[in-house]
């Protein structure tokens, strides 16, 4: 157990691992993301209201769940080097946060062109949409922190602490904005009730969530590996590892 | 060996902020004049018809003290840090905890419990129902001490900065949305004939919380300043 | 305030190594600070001397190695004196957020007449001089009942005189069973041992 979190703590380990875990999971992401979007887009029925257009769907919904999970991996990572002050899930948290606020982008993005056909408008200022947009603040806020100090390490704590902060509000804010939905909702466009979805429709979407899940690993660990050889560029290890890659 | 009890310690901090605040009185205006100046802007932007002006009044009002309360919370920390009382602070024997609490306390003193004591004569301007003017000063004064927890949380993050104030304003806002709906809330509430108290709970709550998180996040933005 | 009965270091550094912006300013610095001791830390400008008292004080908290042990209470002064020069040297001293004593208004009238201000008390700080405001700061070594001090060059901007009398104050601190770490470029005049530690010499080695 000692060991593995020692390893843990080594940059070479860590980047080799990494790479061996790439090696495996992207070729799968890359089955399964195909799969479910071939699935959602081509093999399930048309939604009886909203025709073809819901299909956007099988992206945003597991681009905005996705975002909101990789806040917590972030703000989990940000405590685990704060509170044992290790470097790698330092590195892990720098590289998980232009994830997120990616993954935020593009639900943002998708919410608004399904917004188009829904409700005749590009923006509505729906609980989900605007809890989205002020995810999205959170997340820049934690990149353009850390673009402020000079002074890298304690960027890396300041942004750790500020994540933890995001992290007990979240919640909050998400469960307040719903609230002032439901108090501003105007009764005529009122369908976010109970709106229940066919299994037909379900499984390509629980598959896409799965594949988004993966994606988002496979990219923070090609983060981590990049941001492992910007920070050590300078060691041993990363010079002895141009030299191979050079011959390979 | 006399060493200081930690409430006379708190007392003692208290006294020194606000005696800072009172020795330059201007500072203490500024987020005010703020405050008046914005109001003006809204009639002049929106129009003078007085039923628009009465409908957004809650709104307006609380996003106002908002900002202003966000403007003050930069300077906080600032001035300690840049003549190394800050350094001293975090040297003292005394918890940082409670320290870090009575710095909030005198920033919530000086800019919200002063812009929810002025907050009804620009009420009355922008024709707000009058039964709304005491819960709009009651949800004032519980919404700015959160505002001034989580704006320190800000402050405390960005004070070895030399660019913080439009940083903090980043970080800061989107932690301020709660407390702006059910502060603004509470005024409509008022208005339509409703009780005010859940909401006044809800924001009870939220300071709480806040007191009991916040400055652990504030000691310890404070103590990754010093050492930057 | 006595000295202990067995001698206990005050501040215990071991193995410290210390580095900024990739650059090592001390490497494997090992101190041990006992009662009665006054040193002396010597170096070029940027040989990390700052850098080493922010650690020995525990300000600094990241980017060194090695341990450092603070048996007692300690008073820090740095570059920057936490005068608020819209306070009085009175009210500077009487709600200074150091928090380590509880002093009445008489022991500060009394400190501050040490350093020279008798008569300033209630002018506010920033009227004064820049030695003046200093020796605000310096009043706190005759009230602080902390046993160790460290000082970060405690004579800038203070005129012969003053100098004299700190070191008059260092000395009688030593002899009580107090120590002092302090950086300076000037010899200390002080009648007690004063070790040396020389930062130039830790980098060459």
């Amino acid at each position: 157990m000692w060991s593995f979190f020692h390893k843990l703590g080594s940059p070479p380990w860590l980047y080799s691992i990494a790479g061996t875990i790439l090696r495996w999971l992207l070729p799968i992401t890359l089955v399964v993301l195909v799969a479910g979007a071939v699935w959602g887009l081509l093999y399930t029925p048309p939604d009886f209201r909203q025709g073809n257009s819901y299909r956007i769907m099988y992206i945003h919904v597991p681009t905005a769940v996705v975002a909101l999970a990789g806040y917590y991996v972030m703000a989990i990572a940000g405590a685990i080097s704060l509170i044992w002050r290790m470097k790698m899930a330092d590195v892990a948290m720098r590289a998980a946060a232009p994830i997120g606020a990616m993954l935020t982008f593009l639900a943002l993005v998708t919410g608004a062109i399904w917004g188009k056909p829904t409700w005749g408008t590009w923006w509505e200022w729906d609980a989900r949409i605007t809890s989205m947009l002020v995810l999205f603040f959170l997340y820049l806020g934690v990149m353009v922190l850390y673009d402020a100090y000079d002074n890298k390490e304690a960027a890396g704590r300041a942004c750790a602490v500020l994540s933890l902060v995001g992290t007990v509000n979240i919640p909050i804010i998400y469960k307040s904005v719903d609230w002032w939905y439901s108090l501003h909702q105007p009764a005529s466009i009122k369908f976010t009730g109970e709106s229940t979805i066919d299994s037909s429709m379900l499984y390509p979407l629980l598959l896409m969530i799965v594949a988004f899940y993966a994606l988002y690993t496979c990219c923070l660990l090609m983060n981590m590996r990049t941001e492992l050889l910007r920070r050590e560029a300078r060691t041993g290890w990363v010079r002895r590892l141009i030299v191979e890659e050079g011959k390979g | 060996m006399n060493t200081l009890p930690t409430v006379a310690f708190m007392r003692r901090l208290l006294r020194r902020q606000l005696l800072l605040a009172l020795r330059s009185p201007v500072d203490v205006a500024n987020p005010l004049i703020f405050f008046g100046m914005v109001i003006v802007l809204f009639p002049i932007g929106l129009g003078p018809d007085p039923v628009i002006l009465a409908r957004f009044a809650p709104g307006i009002l609380w996003i106002v003290a908002l900002l202003s309360s966000l403007l003050t919370s930069d300077a906080l920390f600032r001035s300690d840090f840049d003549d190394g009382s800050l350094e001293q602070l975090l040297l003292s024997p005394q918890p940082l905890y409670l320290s870090v609490l009575s710095y909030v306390l005198a920033h919530w003193l000086i800019t919200g419990l002063l812009l929810a004591l002025m907050a009804p004569l620009f009420a009355i301007m922008l024709g707000l129902a009058v039964q709304a003017i005491a819960p709009l000063v009651a949800s004032l004064a519980l919404g700015t001490a959160v505002l001034s927890l989580v704006g320190c949380i800000g402050a405390s993050l960005t004070v070895s900065l030399r660019r913080g104030g439009m940083l903090i304003a980043l970080l800061v806002l989107p932690l301020y949305v709660p407390v702006l709906i059910f502060g603004s809330a509470a005024v409509q509430a008022a208005v339509d004939g409703f009780s005010v108290l859940p909401y006044l709970a809800i924001l009870a709550a939220m300071l709480s919380l806040g007191i009991a998180l916040a400055p652990f996040a504030i000691a310890a933005g404070l103590r990754i300043g010093i050492d930057a | 305030m006595t000295a202990t009965p067995v001698a206990t270091p005050l501040l215990t550094a071991t193995d410290v190594t210390i580095e900024r912006g990739g650059r090592g300013l001390v490497s494997g610095l090992s101190l041990q600070v006992m009662p009665g001791e006054i040193w002396q830390v010597e170096g070029v400008n940027g040989s990390g001397k700052t850098s080493l008292l922010r650690v020995l004080s525990g300000l600094s908290r990241y980017g060194y190695d090695g341990q450092v042990e603070r048996a007692v209470p300690l008073l820090y002064l740095g570059h920057r004196s936490a005068v608020k020069p819209l306070l009085s040297p009175l009210e500077n001293l009487r709600l200074h957020p150091g928090g380590e004593g509880d002093h009445t208004d008489s022991d500060i009238e009394r400190a501050l007449a040490a350093v020279g201000l008798a008569g300033f008390e209630d002018n506010l700080a920033g009227t004064l001089s820049a030695g003046q405001q200093r020796r605000i700061n310096l009043a706190r070594l005759y009230l602080s009942p902390c046993p160790l001090w460290i000082l970060d060059e405690p004579f800038t901007a203070i005129d012969r005189e003053g100098v004299l009398a700190l070191e008059q104050r260092f000395a009688q601190h030593a002899q009580a069973g107090g120590a002092i770490v302090c950086t300076s470029h000037q010899p200390l005049n002080v009648q007690a041992s004063v070790s040396r530690l020389s930062l130039d010499r830790e980098r060459a080695a």
